[in-house]
Protein backbone atom coordinates (compact mmCIF):
# COMPACT_ATOMS: atom_id res chain seq x y z
CA UNK A 1 0.00 0.00 0.00
CA UNK A 2 2.92 2.44 0.90
CA UNK A 3 5.22 2.23 -1.81
CA UNK A 4 2.05 3.28 -4.08
CA UNK A 5 3.09 6.68 -2.39
CA UNK A 6 6.32 6.48 -2.49
CA UNK A 7 6.66 8.00 -5.89
CA UNK A 8 4.60 10.82 -4.97
CA UNK A 9 7.01 11.83 -2.82
CA UNK A 10 9.46 11.74 -5.06
CA UNK A 11 7.75 13.83 -7.49
CA UNK A 12 7.12 16.51 -4.39
CA UNK A 13 10.73 16.45 -3.54
CA UNK A 14 11.30 17.32 -7.43
CA UNK A 15 8.27 19.64 -7.97
CA UNK A 16 9.47 21.44 -4.38
CA UNK A 17 13.26 21.30 -5.98
CA UNK A 18 12.23 22.95 -9.26
CA UNK A 19 10.67 25.47 -7.42
CA UNK A 20 13.56 26.53 -4.51
CA UNK A 21 16.04 26.27 -7.29
CA UNK A 22 13.97 28.66 -9.18
CA UNK A 23 13.65 30.69 -6.38
CA UNK A 24 17.37 30.98 -5.80
CA UNK A 25 18.43 31.19 -9.13
CA UNK A 26 15.93 34.53 -9.53
CA UNK A 27 17.80 36.02 -6.49
CA UNK A 28 20.66 34.93 -7.92
CA UNK A 29 21.01 36.14 -10.78
CA UNK A 30 18.27 39.08 -11.02
CA UNK A 31 19.35 42.64 -11.14
CA UNK A 32 19.05 44.75 -7.93
CA UNK A 33 18.14 48.40 -8.74
CA UNK A 34 15.76 48.99 -5.54
CA UNK A 35 13.85 52.40 -5.11
CA UNK A 36 11.44 53.50 -2.45
CA UNK A 37 8.66 54.30 -5.13
CA UNK A 38 9.39 50.52 -7.45
CA UNK A 39 9.06 48.88 -3.50
CA UNK A 40 5.95 50.14 -2.75
CA UNK A 41 2.39 48.87 -3.20
CA UNK A 42 1.25 49.29 -6.75
CA UNK A 43 -1.73 51.46 -7.74
CA UNK A 44 -1.15 52.56 -11.66
CA UNK A 45 1.32 54.83 -11.09
CA UNK A 46 -0.98 56.62 -8.47
CA UNK A 47 0.47 57.67 -4.63
CA UNK A 48 -1.10 54.74 -2.26
CA UNK A 49 -3.78 55.83 -1.03
CA UNK A 50 -4.58 53.98 2.41
CA UNK A 51 -4.34 50.20 3.19
CA UNK A 52 -5.08 47.00 1.46
CA UNK A 53 -5.75 45.29 4.74
CA UNK A 54 -9.12 46.20 4.91
CA UNK A 55 -12.10 44.19 6.13
CA UNK A 56 -13.66 42.52 3.23
CA UNK A 57 -17.57 41.63 1.61
CA UNK A 58 -19.00 39.23 4.27
CA UNK A 59 -20.40 37.42 0.88
CA UNK A 60 -17.01 35.73 0.61
CA UNK A 61 -17.31 34.25 4.12
CA UNK A 62 -20.98 33.45 3.17
CA UNK A 63 -19.85 31.30 0.32
CA UNK A 64 -16.92 29.32 1.78
CA UNK A 65 -19.40 28.43 4.53
CA UNK A 66 -21.78 26.99 1.99
CA UNK A 67 -19.26 25.18 0.16
CA UNK A 68 -18.12 23.25 3.11
CA UNK A 69 -21.72 22.22 3.28
CA UNK A 70 -22.06 21.14 0.05
CA UNK A 71 -18.34 19.95 -0.08
CA UNK A 72 -19.50 17.63 2.47
CA UNK A 73 -22.58 16.53 0.47
CA UNK A 74 -19.53 15.56 -2.19
CA UNK A 75 -17.18 13.41 0.25
CA UNK A 76 -20.29 11.52 1.08
CA UNK A 77 -21.20 10.46 -2.63
CA UNK A 78 -17.92 9.77 -3.58
CA UNK A 79 -17.71 6.30 -1.51
CA UNK A 80 -21.38 5.37 -2.17
CA UNK A 81 -20.75 6.08 -6.12
CA UNK A 82 -17.93 3.63 -5.97
CA UNK A 83 -19.88 0.70 -4.18
CA UNK A 84 -23.17 1.69 -5.94
CA UNK A 85 -23.25 -1.59 -7.41
CA UNK A 86 -23.54 -3.64 -5.02
CA UNK A 87 -26.02 -1.49 -3.34
CA UNK A 88 -28.86 -1.32 -6.08
CA UNK A 89 -32.01 0.08 -5.42
CA UNK A 90 -31.38 0.24 -1.62
CA UNK A 91 -28.33 2.92 -1.87
CA UNK A 92 -30.58 4.93 -4.27
CA UNK A 93 -33.58 5.37 -2.22
CA UNK A 94 -30.73 6.38 0.82
CA UNK A 95 -29.03 8.52 -0.98
CA UNK A 96 -32.14 9.94 -2.51
CA UNK A 97 -33.31 11.16 1.64
CA UNK A 98 -29.49 12.40 1.63
CA UNK A 99 -30.31 14.27 -1.28
CA UNK A 100 -33.49 15.72 -0.28
CA UNK A 101 -32.07 16.69 2.99
CA UNK A 102 -29.54 18.60 1.45
CA UNK A 103 -31.92 19.73 -1.67
CA UNK A 104 -34.59 21.28 1.42
CA UNK A 105 -31.15 23.28 2.35
CA UNK A 106 -30.38 24.86 -0.61
CA UNK A 107 -33.75 25.96 -1.25
CA UNK A 108 -33.48 27.78 2.02
CA UNK A 109 -30.04 29.40 1.17
CA UNK A 110 -31.55 30.44 -2.13
CA UNK A 111 -34.82 31.50 -0.37
CA UNK A 112 -33.40 33.59 1.99
CA UNK A 113 -31.07 35.10 -0.73
CA UNK A 114 -27.92 33.79 0.02
CA UNK A 115 -26.70 33.40 -3.67
CA UNK A 116 -27.79 36.81 -4.67
CA UNK A 117 -24.32 37.90 -4.88
CA UNK A 118 -25.52 41.97 -5.97
CA UNK A 119 -27.47 42.47 -3.03
CA UNK B 1 17.83 0.01 1.35
CA UNK B 2 20.70 0.41 -1.58
CA UNK B 3 19.20 -3.27 -2.69
CA UNK B 4 15.85 -1.73 -3.33
CA UNK B 5 17.36 1.31 -5.03
CA UNK B 6 19.55 -0.86 -7.23
CA UNK B 7 16.31 -2.65 -8.09
CA UNK B 8 15.71 -2.74 -11.29
CA UNK B 9 11.83 -1.76 -10.28
CA UNK B 10 12.77 1.20 -8.98
CA UNK B 11 14.98 2.44 -11.89
CA UNK B 12 12.21 1.99 -13.90
CA UNK B 13 10.03 4.46 -11.65
CA UNK B 14 13.05 6.92 -11.66
CA UNK B 15 13.19 6.89 -15.72
CA UNK B 16 9.06 7.56 -15.78
CA UNK B 17 9.31 9.84 -13.11
CA UNK B 18 12.09 11.29 -15.30
CA UNK B 19 10.43 11.24 -19.21
CA UNK B 20 6.76 12.31 -16.92
CA UNK B 21 8.75 15.06 -15.57
CA UNK B 22 10.22 16.68 -18.40
CA UNK B 23 7.42 16.42 -20.61
CA UNK B 24 5.17 18.02 -18.61
CA UNK B 25 8.16 21.05 -18.39
CA UNK B 26 8.45 21.06 -22.32
CA UNK B 27 4.77 20.99 -22.71
CA UNK B 28 4.11 23.62 -20.37
CA UNK B 29 6.80 26.07 -21.75
CA UNK B 30 5.51 25.01 -25.32
CA UNK B 31 1.75 25.85 -24.11
CA UNK B 32 2.68 29.40 -23.79
CA UNK B 33 4.29 29.31 -27.58
CA UNK B 34 1.06 27.52 -28.62
CA UNK B 35 -1.69 30.22 -26.96
CA UNK B 36 0.03 33.11 -28.35
CA UNK B 37 0.18 31.72 -31.62
CA UNK B 38 -3.69 30.60 -31.71
CA UNK B 39 -4.62 34.20 -30.26
CA UNK B 40 -2.49 36.28 -32.74
CA UNK B 41 -3.66 34.13 -35.65
CA UNK B 42 -7.52 34.62 -34.32
CA UNK B 43 -6.52 38.12 -34.56
CA UNK B 44 -5.21 38.10 -37.88
CA UNK B 45 -1.95 39.01 -36.49
CA UNK B 46 1.51 36.88 -36.80
CA UNK B 47 2.63 36.34 -33.43
CA UNK B 48 5.90 35.05 -32.09
CA UNK B 49 7.75 35.01 -35.31
CA UNK B 50 11.14 36.51 -34.51
CA UNK B 51 12.82 33.73 -32.61
CA UNK B 52 13.74 30.72 -34.19
CA UNK B 53 11.46 29.17 -36.93
CA UNK B 54 8.18 30.11 -36.22
CA UNK B 55 9.07 31.69 -32.94
CA UNK B 56 9.86 28.31 -31.63
CA UNK B 57 12.51 29.13 -29.63
CA UNK B 58 10.20 31.85 -27.58
CA UNK B 59 9.61 30.20 -24.49
CA UNK B 60 13.49 29.64 -23.97
CA UNK B 61 13.97 33.21 -24.66
CA UNK B 62 11.07 34.42 -22.27
CA UNK B 63 12.19 31.68 -19.71
CA UNK B 64 15.95 33.39 -19.83
CA UNK B 65 14.56 36.83 -19.84
CA UNK B 66 12.32 35.54 -16.43
CA UNK B 67 15.64 34.43 -14.88
CA UNK B 68 17.72 37.87 -15.47
CA UNK B 69 14.42 40.12 -14.67
CA UNK B 70 15.01 42.11 -11.42
CA UNK B 71 13.36 39.95 -8.01
CA UNK B 72 11.12 42.50 -6.89
CA UNK B 73 9.50 42.46 -2.75
CA UNK B 74 7.75 45.32 -1.63
CA UNK B 75 8.44 46.51 1.00
CA UNK B 76 5.05 46.37 2.93
CA UNK B 77 4.70 42.53 1.87
CA UNK B 78 4.60 39.60 4.52
CA UNK B 79 8.31 38.74 2.85
CA UNK B 80 8.45 34.92 3.49
CA UNK B 81 4.22 34.38 2.29
CA UNK B 82 5.32 36.59 -0.67
CA UNK B 83 7.92 34.48 -1.72
CA UNK B 84 6.51 31.38 -0.79
CA UNK B 85 3.13 31.85 -2.64
CA UNK B 86 4.71 30.79 -6.08
CA UNK B 87 5.60 27.50 -4.94
CA UNK B 88 2.90 26.66 -2.85
CA UNK B 89 1.24 27.34 -6.25
CA UNK B 90 3.44 24.90 -8.37
CA UNK B 91 3.99 22.12 -6.43
CA UNK B 92 0.54 20.58 -5.68
CA UNK B 93 0.05 21.64 -10.15
CA UNK B 94 2.50 19.42 -11.22
CA UNK B 95 1.82 17.12 -8.16
CA UNK B 96 -1.10 15.65 -9.88
CA UNK B 97 0.88 14.87 -12.90
CA UNK B 98 2.18 11.78 -10.48
CA UNK B 99 -0.95 9.97 -11.28
CA UNK B 100 -2.26 10.53 -14.58
CA UNK B 101 -1.98 7.98 -16.78
CA UNK B 102 -0.44 8.59 -19.99
CA UNK B 103 -0.88 5.19 -21.35
CA UNK B 104 -0.88 1.72 -20.36
CA UNK B 105 2.25 1.44 -18.87
CA UNK B 106 3.24 4.93 -19.00
CA UNK B 107 2.16 6.19 -15.19
CA UNK B 108 4.14 6.67 -12.18
CA UNK B 109 1.81 5.20 -9.16
CA UNK B 110 -1.67 4.12 -10.62
CA UNK B 111 -3.46 5.10 -6.48
CA UNK B 112 -6.79 3.11 -5.92
CA UNK B 113 -7.78 6.60 -4.90
CA UNK B 114 -6.32 8.60 -7.64
CA UNK B 115 -9.27 10.72 -8.67
CA UNK B 116 -10.02 11.49 -4.82
CA UNK B 117 -6.23 12.23 -4.96
CA UNK B 118 -6.30 14.79 -7.67
CA UNK B 119 -9.02 16.28 -6.46
CA UNK B 120 -7.67 17.01 -2.94
CA UNK B 121 -3.92 18.14 -4.50
CA UNK B 122 -5.39 20.56 -6.98
CA UNK B 123 -7.88 22.17 -4.57
CA UNK B 124 -4.51 23.24 -2.54
CA UNK B 125 -3.63 25.27 -5.78
CA UNK B 126 -6.51 27.94 -4.27
CA UNK B 127 -3.75 28.80 -1.21
CA UNK B 128 -1.02 29.76 -3.54
CA UNK B 129 -3.28 32.56 -4.94
CA UNK B 130 -4.79 33.22 -1.70
CA UNK B 131 -0.80 33.61 0.05
CA UNK B 132 0.40 35.64 -3.14
CA UNK B 133 -2.70 38.37 -3.33
CA UNK B 134 -2.78 38.62 0.31
CA UNK B 135 0.99 38.86 1.43
CA UNK B 136 1.28 41.31 -1.41
CA UNK B 137 -0.22 43.86 0.94
CA UNK B 138 -1.31 45.99 -2.36
CA UNK B 139 -4.84 46.48 -3.42
CA UNK B 140 -5.35 44.47 -6.63
CA UNK B 141 -3.91 41.56 -5.69
CA UNK B 142 -5.78 41.20 -2.79
CA UNK B 143 -8.91 41.99 -4.28
CA UNK B 144 -8.15 39.27 -7.09
CA UNK B 145 -7.40 37.28 -4.65
CA UNK B 146 -10.57 37.25 -2.72
CA UNK B 147 -12.23 37.13 -6.19
CA UNK B 148 -10.66 33.89 -7.60
CA UNK B 149 -10.88 31.96 -3.88
CA UNK B 150 -14.60 32.86 -3.88
CA UNK B 151 -14.73 31.82 -7.42
CA UNK B 152 -12.83 28.50 -7.03
CA UNK B 153 -14.40 27.26 -4.39
CA UNK B 154 -17.65 27.29 -5.93
CA UNK B 155 -17.33 25.91 -9.16
CA UNK B 156 -14.91 22.78 -7.34
CA UNK B 157 -18.07 21.70 -5.93
CA UNK B 158 -19.99 21.22 -9.45
CA UNK B 159 -16.50 20.12 -10.87
CA UNK B 160 -16.29 17.17 -8.09
CA UNK B 161 -20.51 16.36 -8.28
CA UNK B 162 -20.25 15.82 -12.16
CA UNK B 163 -17.71 13.55 -11.97
CA UNK B 164 -19.72 10.85 -9.43
CA UNK B 165 -21.87 10.37 -12.41
CA UNK B 166 -18.84 8.83 -14.13
CA UNK B 167 -18.14 7.11 -10.81
CA UNK B 168 -21.30 5.19 -10.59
CA UNK B 169 -21.02 3.93 -13.97
CA UNK B 170 -16.99 3.03 -13.44
CA UNK B 171 -17.38 2.23 -9.47
CA UNK B 172 -13.35 3.10 -9.45
CA UNK B 173 -11.26 5.97 -8.08
CA UNK B 174 -8.25 4.41 -9.59
CA UNK B 175 -7.82 6.60 -12.61
CA UNK B 176 -6.37 3.64 -14.46
CA UNK B 177 -9.17 1.50 -13.92
CA UNK B 178 -11.81 4.61 -15.43
CA UNK B 179 -9.74 3.98 -18.35
CA UNK B 180 -9.97 0.48 -18.78
CA UNK B 181 -13.55 0.20 -17.64
CA UNK B 182 -14.53 2.46 -21.17
CA UNK B 183 -12.16 0.45 -23.75
CA UNK B 184 -15.72 -1.56 -24.44
CA UNK B 185 -17.65 -0.29 -27.30
CA UNK B 186 -21.78 0.30 -27.46
CA UNK B 187 -23.97 -1.22 -30.52
CA UNK B 188 -20.63 -2.68 -32.09
CA UNK B 189 -18.81 0.60 -33.11
CA UNK B 190 -19.11 3.19 -30.86
CA UNK B 191 -16.36 3.41 -28.17
CA UNK B 192 -18.16 3.32 -24.87
CA UNK B 193 -16.70 6.23 -23.56
CA UNK B 194 -18.17 8.53 -20.94
CA UNK B 195 -18.76 11.29 -22.95
CA UNK B 196 -21.68 9.27 -24.87
CA UNK B 197 -23.23 7.76 -21.23
CA UNK B 198 -22.68 11.07 -19.34
CA UNK B 199 -23.22 14.29 -21.41
CA UNK B 200 -24.39 16.61 -19.02
CA UNK B 201 -21.80 15.65 -16.71
CA UNK B 202 -19.13 16.33 -19.13
CA UNK B 203 -21.29 19.94 -20.16
CA UNK B 204 -20.87 20.76 -16.64
CA UNK B 205 -17.46 19.28 -16.08
CA UNK B 206 -15.92 20.84 -18.88
CA UNK B 207 -17.47 24.49 -17.82
CA UNK B 208 -16.50 24.32 -14.39
CA UNK B 209 -12.68 23.28 -15.14
CA UNK B 210 -12.75 26.21 -17.21
CA UNK B 211 -13.69 28.38 -14.47
CA UNK B 212 -11.48 26.23 -11.99
CA UNK B 213 -8.45 27.06 -14.04
CA UNK B 214 -9.29 30.49 -13.86
CA UNK B 215 -9.27 31.19 -17.66
CA UNK B 216 -11.29 33.11 -19.66
CA UNK B 217 -14.31 33.70 -19.72
CA UNK B 218 -13.99 33.31 -15.37
CA UNK B 219 -10.30 34.91 -15.37
CA UNK B 220 -11.40 37.24 -12.30
CA UNK B 221 -8.49 36.10 -10.77
CA UNK B 222 -6.36 38.14 -13.18
CA UNK B 223 -9.38 40.23 -15.35
CA UNK B 224 -6.34 42.58 -16.81
CA UNK B 225 -8.90 45.83 -17.56
CA UNK B 226 -10.34 46.04 -13.82
CA UNK B 227 -7.21 44.38 -11.81
CA UNK B 228 -4.03 45.04 -13.46
CA UNK B 229 -3.28 41.63 -13.35
CA UNK B 230 -4.81 40.41 -10.56
CA UNK B 231 -3.06 38.28 -7.49
CA UNK B 232 0.08 38.19 -8.94
CA UNK B 233 0.18 42.51 -9.64
CA UNK B 234 3.32 42.43 -7.16
CA UNK B 235 5.27 39.87 -8.81
CA UNK B 236 8.06 39.60 -11.28
CA UNK B 237 10.75 37.11 -12.27
CA UNK B 238 10.82 33.53 -11.82
CA UNK B 239 8.09 33.98 -9.04
CA UNK B 240 5.78 35.28 -12.01
CA UNK B 241 6.65 32.46 -14.36
CA UNK B 242 6.00 30.02 -11.80
CA UNK B 243 2.74 31.04 -11.37
CA UNK B 244 2.29 31.38 -14.91
CA UNK B 245 3.64 27.41 -14.90
CA UNK B 246 0.96 26.38 -12.41
CA UNK B 247 -1.64 28.14 -13.78
CA UNK B 248 -0.87 25.96 -17.66
CA UNK B 249 -0.38 23.02 -15.36
CA UNK B 250 -3.90 23.08 -14.05
CA UNK B 251 -4.95 23.16 -17.32
CA UNK B 252 -3.22 20.51 -18.72
CA UNK B 253 -4.13 18.61 -15.51
CA UNK B 254 -7.77 18.82 -15.90
CA UNK B 255 -8.05 18.58 -19.69
CA UNK B 256 -6.29 15.23 -18.70
CA UNK B 257 -8.53 14.61 -16.33
CA UNK B 258 -11.60 14.80 -18.24
CA UNK B 259 -9.38 12.96 -21.43
CA UNK B 260 -9.53 10.08 -18.88
CA UNK B 261 -12.97 10.13 -17.84
CA UNK B 262 -15.04 11.29 -20.65
CA UNK B 263 -12.90 10.41 -23.91
CA UNK B 264 -11.75 7.27 -22.70
CA UNK B 265 -8.42 8.05 -21.85
CA UNK B 266 -5.27 6.38 -23.72
CA UNK B 267 -7.95 4.19 -26.25
CA UNK B 268 -7.76 4.79 -29.93
CA UNK B 269 -7.26 2.90 -33.21
CA UNK B 270 -3.89 0.31 -32.92
CA UNK B 271 -2.21 -0.18 -35.83
CA UNK B 272 1.09 -0.76 -37.24
CA UNK B 273 4.30 -2.57 -35.96
CA UNK B 274 4.77 -3.82 -32.22
CA UNK B 275 6.84 -0.64 -31.24
CA UNK B 276 4.50 1.76 -32.84
CA UNK B 277 1.74 -0.02 -30.88
CA UNK B 278 3.36 0.52 -27.39
CA UNK B 279 3.85 4.31 -28.48
CA UNK B 280 0.05 5.18 -29.84
CA UNK B 281 -1.58 4.66 -26.69
CA UNK B 282 0.32 8.02 -25.24
CA UNK B 283 -0.21 9.49 -28.86
CA UNK B 284 -3.88 9.42 -28.45
CA UNK B 285 -3.80 10.43 -25.57
CA UNK B 286 -1.48 13.29 -25.70
CA UNK B 287 -3.56 14.37 -28.58
CA UNK B 288 -7.15 14.28 -26.77
CA UNK B 289 -6.10 16.77 -24.49
CA UNK B 290 -4.21 18.79 -26.89
CA UNK B 291 -8.08 19.05 -28.23
CA UNK B 292 -9.02 20.73 -24.68
CA UNK B 293 -6.13 22.89 -24.48
CA UNK B 294 -6.99 23.93 -27.92
CA UNK B 295 -10.48 24.62 -27.15
CA UNK B 296 -9.14 26.82 -23.86
CA UNK B 297 -6.89 28.82 -25.95
CA UNK B 298 -9.88 29.51 -28.62
CA UNK B 299 -12.34 30.28 -25.53
CA UNK B 300 -9.56 32.59 -24.53
CA UNK B 301 -9.64 34.39 -27.85
CA UNK B 302 -13.46 34.21 -28.50
CA UNK B 303 -15.29 34.96 -25.56
CA UNK B 304 -15.89 38.05 -23.25
CA UNK B 305 -15.25 37.78 -19.94
CA UNK B 306 -18.94 37.47 -17.97
CA UNK B 307 -19.65 39.82 -14.55
CA UNK B 308 -18.19 38.87 -11.09
CA UNK B 309 -22.58 38.07 -10.06
CA UNK B 310 -23.34 36.05 -13.37
CA UNK B 311 -20.13 33.92 -12.62
CA UNK B 312 -21.89 33.12 -8.72
CA UNK B 313 -24.95 32.80 -10.52
CA UNK B 314 -24.36 30.66 -12.87
CA UNK B 315 -22.22 27.84 -10.46
CA UNK B 316 -25.35 28.17 -8.03
CA UNK B 317 -27.73 28.20 -9.48
CA UNK B 318 -27.33 26.34 -12.55
CA UNK B 319 -24.47 23.92 -12.56
CA UNK B 320 -25.08 22.63 -8.97
CA UNK B 321 -28.71 21.68 -9.47
CA UNK B 322 -27.76 20.55 -13.16
CA UNK B 323 -25.26 17.96 -11.49
CA UNK B 324 -26.97 16.62 -8.65
CA UNK B 325 -29.84 16.16 -10.98
CA UNK B 326 -27.52 14.25 -12.83
CA UNK B 327 -26.29 12.38 -10.47
CA UNK B 328 -29.97 11.03 -9.38
CA UNK B 329 -30.70 10.44 -12.75
CA UNK B 330 -27.80 8.25 -13.44
CA UNK B 331 -28.23 6.31 -10.35
CA UNK B 332 -31.70 5.34 -10.80
CA UNK B 333 -30.78 3.87 -14.69
CA UNK B 334 -27.98 2.21 -13.29
CA UNK B 335 -29.84 0.56 -10.14
CA UNK B 336 -32.70 -0.38 -12.54
CA UNK B 337 -29.92 -1.82 -14.93
CA UNK B 338 -28.45 -3.34 -12.19
CA UNK B 339 -31.74 -5.46 -10.40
Amino acid sequence: MLENWAPILIFFILAAGFGLVSLIMSYLFGVRKPDPRKLSPYECGVHPIGTARERCSVKFYLVAMLFLLFDIEAVFLFPWAVVYRELKLFGFFEMLLFILAILAGYIYVWKKGALEWER
Amino acid sequence: MIEYLMDSEFLLLLLKIIVIFGGVMGALAYLTWLERKVIARVQMRPGPTRVGPFGLLQPIADGLKFLFKEDVIPTNANTFLYVAAPVVSLIPALLSFSVIPFGPSLQITDLGVGLLFIFAITSLGVYGIVLGGWSSNSKYPLMGAMRSSAQMISYELSLTLSVVGVLLIANTLSLAQIVVSQQRTLLGFIPRWNIFLQPVAFLVYVISAVAETNRLPFDFAESEQELVAGWHTEYSSLKFAMFMLAEYANMVTVSALATIMFLGGWAGPMFGPALLQTALPTVWFVLKVGVFIFFYVLMRATVPRLRYDQLMKFGWKFLLPLSLANIVLTSLIVAIAAS
